[in-house]
């Protein structure tokens, strides 16, 4: 399929873009690095009549450090967000989320902010703004706002931006220091969307008791979530057999994914179970080794 | 803009070239309609199978997913670039040396990501150059004898610096 006939504009500048969002609201689409947009775009199950290019927008592309906080421009490009050094250091569970995120050629254009926007039921980023404390920075020619990513999120494929907003931000928290990480995704080929996926985050106190877990996880619901209830009940607990039968029977009873093509509901709480043991017992190990090099 | 159209510019394999198209017009089809470029295929249309892998200022791109206008003033390099049938390029001559290819279809795409692989990425493991190709399907070769010449490839390379 080719796509319906539109009209192009390339912004200038975020007020420009806004200002053509504005005339045109709903008609309107904005694209960064179109790797979600282009394919429905030639499917024509997206028709817009403008299309508001930002990817020549000076500023954009760009991942900031802000101490507790990293800032990711509305074009900061997946590539970018695998390779950088602040992310590597201050938040290594996404540095080691970017493995598992499509493919090189995909990475290369495809934006963090645009997948957030996206709001892909089964895909990474809008998890990790679930689970730290992600910010989105929503502008339009009348005003900003912030929202928090749970707000943002809606449901599957849908976000909550008005029809002449769009995103130029985002905000995410870094990992507390000596914070132990994993992420385990099951899909059934490399880079494909998660049919399960897991990040987590935790420290261990001095009786290697589990301290300040945070739970992300993806493919298994409306939208990427982080499972509050999860991380209370690993709160002050030992990593043992027992604390994981109870972790896959809570995972069992809280989650309601959906079936389709690729798995089945019960086998999709089934695989969270074994997806949460594998990560908590990764990000307890490495918690601890943390602490070794601490204390060293 | 009166016709709808919209004047581009870019270079594609170091020819500066000049062209009216409709915004809606993907890149593949420019290069393949416009310029007569049909070295870059045409597989799925949605960015999945890998076999319109052109680089935009060097970097792996999906000529599918990408507009001829958001392409101008960019450098596209395509498999046109690399060489010809009497004198083929280094990961052209790897191919042919490892049997890296039965009917072709994916192989442009694939030369095309794999300049990028050789330009940006460690490929010291089988692991990582699997991670790297992971994007572009061959319905042929079972990807071994691929491996095969871009673990060649790499070692020619070196480490990167």
């Amino acid at each position: 399929m080719k796509p319906a006939r539109f009209d192009y504009v390339r912004a200038e500048s975020v007020d420009h873009a806004l200002e053509v969002l504005s005339q045109n609201g709903d008609e309107a689409k904005i694209i960064a690095g179109g790797q979600s947009l282009m394919p429905m775009i030639n499917f024509r199950l997206v028709k817009p009549s403008v299309l508001i290019d930002i990817n020549r927008i000076p500023g954009l592309e760009i991942i900031e450090d802000k101490g507790d906080r990293v800032h990711m421009g509305a074009l900061a490009r997946h590539r970018m967000t695998a390779c950088d050094a602040t992310i590597r250091r201050k938040i290594p569970v996404l540095h080691e989320v970017m493995h598992h995120v499509a493919h090189m050629t995909i990475r290369n254009r495809g934006t963090f902010c645009g997948s957030v926007c996206h709001a892909d039921p089964a895909a990474e980023m809008p998890m990790i703004v679930q689970m730290l404390d992600g910010e989105i920075e929503i502008a339009s020619a009348s005003k900003r706002r912030v929202l928090p990513a749970a707000a943002f999120l809606v449901g599957s494929l849908v976000n909550a931006l008005e029809p002449d907003e769009m995103v130029t931000g985002i905000t995410i928290g870094t990992s507390p220091a000596g914070a132990g990480w994993a992420f385990e995704e099951f899909s059934r080929r490399h880079g494909d969307f998660a049919m399960a996926a897991i990040a987590v985050t935790l420290r261990t106190d001095d009786g290697r008791a589990i301290r300040d877990a945070r739970i992300g996880m993806t493919g298994v619901g409306e939208t990427a979530m982080r499972l509050h209830g999860l991380e209370t009940l690993l709160e002050e607990r030992q990593l043992d057999d027992l604390l994981l039968g109870e972790v896959a029977e809570w995972l069992n009873d809280n989650l309601s994914p959906n079936a389709d093509i690729h798995a089945s509901a019960d086998y999709r709480r089934n695989l969270s179970g074994v997806l949460a043991g594998r990560a908590i017992r990764r990000a307890h190990a490495r918690a601890l080794e943390m602490r070794t090099i601490g204390h060293g | 803009m009166d016709d709808g159209e919209t004047e581009v510019t870019l270079t594609v394999n170091g020819i500066n070239v000049t062209r009216r198209v409709e915004p809606r017009m993907l890149l593949s089809d420019f290069l393949r309609h416009e310029l007569g470029l049909t070295g870059t295929h045409v597989g799925c249309e949605h960015g999945v199978c890998g076999a319109c892998t052109v680089t935009l200022d060097g970097r792996s791109a999906r000529s599918c997913l990408t507009l001829a206008v958001m392409a101008d003033g960019m450098e596209v390099e395509t498999i046109e670039g690399q060489g010809t049938p009497e004198n083929l390029s280094r990961i052209q001559k790897a191919f042919h040396d490892h049997h890296g290819l039965q009917c072709g279809f994916c192989t442009p795409g694939m030369i095309m990501a794999i300049a990028d692989l050789l330009k940006h990425h460690a490929l010291e493991t089988d692991e990582q150059i699997r991670e790297g190709l992971s994007g572009n399907i061959c319905r042929c070769t079972g990807y071994v004898n691929i491996i095969k010449a871009v673990r060649e490839l790499a070692k020619e390379r070196g480490p990167l610096t």
